[in-house]
């Protein structure tokens, strides 16, 4: 069974997807034995510069109705990620033959040059103009690691690029034919209407970040202005994923590829799935909400340390984690409301308000979102709610 | 070696005049995306030139690096109007050091004007923020706002319509604030968690509170030495706009200078007048509603302590104060024609220091102790106490001053 499944992933990567079965099973096998294949390029690292065009790196191609993994590219996702306006995402990971990624138990693993990783920002398309759907459902986005294009629409794909300097944050964004994506490094505004399934619509610009706003959150730490990744933690990665192979634990897997080494056999963190409230406690989900869309920068040494309020997902006191914490700077961000969080009181705490807002001048967090994320209010209102307790003083 | 960077982009001056309520054009988009890449692409010691022109902008600008100056044509001469705006917290955010701005106007932001947030030998000069509407709870919360920086400079700059801060100098060290001009932001310049600022040849007028140095709790620096000296502090009677539960919006509207839990201050040789709660105001951290069941670290020092208050040229004030505490405190003490004296202080004091507040005035119409401690059953109108005199803080020493 492996072995048809790693000739199946090598057919689909050799770029043949569109013909016909037979076709290509034959030429897959004229080229196997010629031990030549004609497929994609390869991945390109480009050490320096801004490439104009996604392709230009080849991590991810166009193939026929698929967007495709090129060879060596690994797909991941995270146990909670950050919410995006609703959008799906594809990530990857590459790395240079022969190199590794060392493990980190609480930072990003520690990648080696020429690690390419990328994050393609989609939704499955919808009704009318600009429609894409609102919806938690995958199950049509996939064409096997890659993504099967007659049912979503790419709208940015970020690629974050180890170099000898440092890492590196580019946006591209998709052209209307999907067909190619374009460097902005100031940004772009696209117009799109998330439709539920009740069919109603909400009209709201997705924002691709400039290159100073990928460091705004990937820059967790102020002083140093170092880039990070934000995602491939093993907190976040300590979970399976459905490979082409079959579901394997992401950091097993990653290992078996040679991608990462020294993780240990124990005590690797794991934070919950946000959703999954059948095995995850409420306060394991809403800490790992909060990790994830707030900590980058509410952290000790992030560009939110200015606030005293720290929300990744290490123990902190309560007040830091904004118990009866009156604000810093909200300013107007208050919303009329005394403290961050008010045990039992989520309607008087400014953590709810903030992140229920869609003004720029409110909202919480500042950048990556230009609706309410419904389902991640309710969650975080729901974990306020069940506190004990009041902030009057005993 | 300065290079000089001028941004040429046609059809500017259509968008010019009273094109506030405008949609942006396509010479505006076209002017955001060039600045914006001009602000990636900068090395160090280049020179952003923007020319006279008004310029709509709908998303946040950044700067990321070192030794960067952006410079206008004049503060009422290159607008960047951010009117309508659909994306990011601040006008300008800038994260580097070495960094100026100049001679601009940065309008109608739906958060900061301008935020700063790390950096050393930070210079803002001749800037003017604007809310153009307005004091108005909804407006961006602080105008110029550098925090966590070291050596700044803020001079020749004037901020109003501030819902919070117009200048607001946060968790900062070596901090001039000088020639600016603050009206009708809830407080006109707030000097916050600060290692050393000199407060000088501003202007402060018709905002909720004129000068405050406060320090908060919960974060990393807190503050002391601070010197507030040769500032007009007039008439700052504006009703407080701030939303409620921000860091200000306790303040009093009426209130001249306030001192906030912070700790040598300063504060001399100013023209403080008509400020209709008190021309100066002491207060501890309990004062504030900020205190709660958990509460901030330890090390939080909650007591205003070693203050210096000498020397000004106080005249009105104090007729009229905010909020029936002290409104029915003023009748009952000074009857309903009289007026608070110069200086009020909340009464809240840290009875384990052995030297006691060392809150000295000297040349003032008087002293209120309100007694906050026991809800200001038994206040005292008695400078008395108060009859010291304190050494006179350091004078900044700021690299490019």
């Amino acid at each position: 069974m492996s072995g048809a499944s790693v000739v199946s992933m090598r057919r689909r990567r050799a770029g043949m997807g569109g013909s016909p079965m037979g076709w290509a099973t034959l030429a897959l096998s004229a080229l196997l034995l010629a031990g030549c294949a004609r497929g994609p390029a390869p991945v390109v690292f480009h050490a320096e510069g801004y490439p104009a065009r996604l392709s230009d790196w080849n991590v991810v191609y166009r193939d026929g109705d698929r967007l495709a993994l090129n060879e060596r590219v690994v797909p991941f996702d995270l146990n909670t990620p950050l919410f995006s306006d609703y959008a799906h995402k594809l990530r990857t990971m590459w790395l240079p033959e022969g190199t590794s990624a060392r493990y980190e138990p609480r930072e990003a693993f520690d990648f080696p040059v020429g690690t390419i990783l990328s994050k393609t920002f989609f939704y499955p398309v919808a009704a009318g103009e600009n429609g894409v759907a609102r919806t938690d459902d995958t199950s049509r986005d996939h064409a096997g690691e890659g993504l099967d294009l007659r049912n979503v629409r790419m709208v940015e794909t970020r690629l974050l690029v180890r170099r000898q300097q440092g890492w590196i944050a580019l946006a591209y964004v998709w052209n209307a034919a999907q067909t190619e994506a374009t460097l902005e490094r100031t940004g772009a505004s696209v117009p799109l209407q998330l439709v539920a399934a009740d069919g109603s619509r909400e009209p709201f610009t997705y924002q691709v970040p400039d290159q100073n706003q990928c460091a705004g959150c990937h820059a967790s730490n102020n002083t140093t202005r170092e880039i990070k990744p934000l995602g491939p933690k093993a907190r976040h990665l300590n979970k399976d994923y459905a490979y082409a192979t079959g579901s394997e634990n992401q950091l097993a897997h990653l290992v078996e590829l040679g991608y990462l080494h020294d993780v240990p056999a124990t005590g690797v963190p794991r934070n919950a799935d946000w959703r999954d409230a059948a095995n995850a406690s409420l306060d394991g989900r809403a800490r790992a909400y909060l990790d994830i869309n707030c900590g980058h920068c509410h952290n000790p040494e992030g560009p939110a340390d200015t606030s005293g309020l720290w929300l990744d997902s290490f123990d902190r006191d309560p007040r830091h984690l904004g118990l009866c914490k009156p604000p810093v700077a909200a300013g107007q961000g208050t919303g009329g409301h005394r403290f961050g969080i008010v045990p039992g009181q989520p309607d008087e705490s400014i953590l709810a308000y903030r992140m229920d807002s869609d003004d720029p001048g409110v909202m919480m967090p500042e950048l990556g979102r230009d609706v309410v994320h419904r389902e991640g209010v309710a969650l975080v209102r729901e974990w306020i709610a069940a506190m004990d307790g009041d902030c009057e003083q005993d | 070696m300065r290079i000089m960077l001028v941004l040429a982009v046609s059809g500017l001056l259509a968008a010019c005049g009273d094109g506030r309520r405008e949609p942006a054009t396509a010479a505006d988009a076209e002017f955001q995306k060039t600045l914006q890449q001009r602000l990636l692409d900068a090395k160090p010691g280049d020179v952003i030139d923007i020319p006279a022109g008004r310029y709509h902008l709908d998303r946040s600008l950044s700067l990321r690096v070192d030794g960067v100056t952006i410079r206008g044509a004049g503060k009422d001469k290159t607008v960047l109007s951010f009117k309508g705006q659909t994306s990011g917290a601040e006008g300008l955010i800038v994260n580097a050091s070495d960094f100026t701005l100049e001679n601009l106007a940065i309008e109608d932001t739906k958060g900061d004007g301008l935020k700063v947030n790390e950096g050393e030998n930070i210079a803002i000069r001749g800037v003017r923020v604007e809310w153009t509407n307005g004091p108005d709870t909804g407006n961006g919360a602080y105008g110029l706002y550098p925090v966590q920086t070291r050596g700044v400079l803020i001079e020749d700059s004037v901020v109003i319509g501030a819902s919070d801060a117009g200048i607001y100098v946060g968790q900062s060290k070596d901090v001039v604030v000088r020639r600016n001009h603050a009206e009708r932001n809830v407080a006109g310049i707030e000097i916050e968690n600060c290692i050393g600022a000199d407060v000088y040849d501003n202007v402060a007028t018709h905002n909720t509170g004129g000068i405050l140095v406060f320090n908060m709790p919960d974060l990393p620096q807190p503050g002391h030495t601070t010197r507030v000296f040769k500032n007009r502090i007039l008439a700052n009677n504006t009703d407080n706009f701030g939303r409620k539960g921000s860091a200000v919006s306790a303040v009093p509207a009426g209130s001249g200078v306030v001192i906030m839990s912070n700790d040598e201050v300063e504060v001399f040789d100013n023209e403080i007048a008509d400020n209709q709660t008190a021309n100066v105001l002491i207060a501890s951290h309990y004062s504030a509603g900020y205190d709660s069941k958990y509460k901030p670290s330890a090390a939080f020092d909650p007591y205003p302590e070693y203050i210096y208050v000498h020397d000004n040229r106080f005249s009105g004030g104090g007729d009229s104060p905010d909020g029936l505490e002290l409104k029915a405190l003023k009748v009952a003490m000074f009857g309903l024609k009289g007026r608070l004296p110069d200086v009020l202080w909340d009464g809240y004091a840290n009875a384990k220091r052995p030297q006691g507040p060392q809150i000295c005035v000297q040349g003032a119409s008087g002293v209120l102790d309100a007694d906050g401690p026991n809800k200001n059953k038994s206040p005292k109108s008695d400078a008395k106490p108060f009859d010291c005199k304190l050494d006179p803080l350091p004078a900044v020493a700021m690299k490019q001053a």
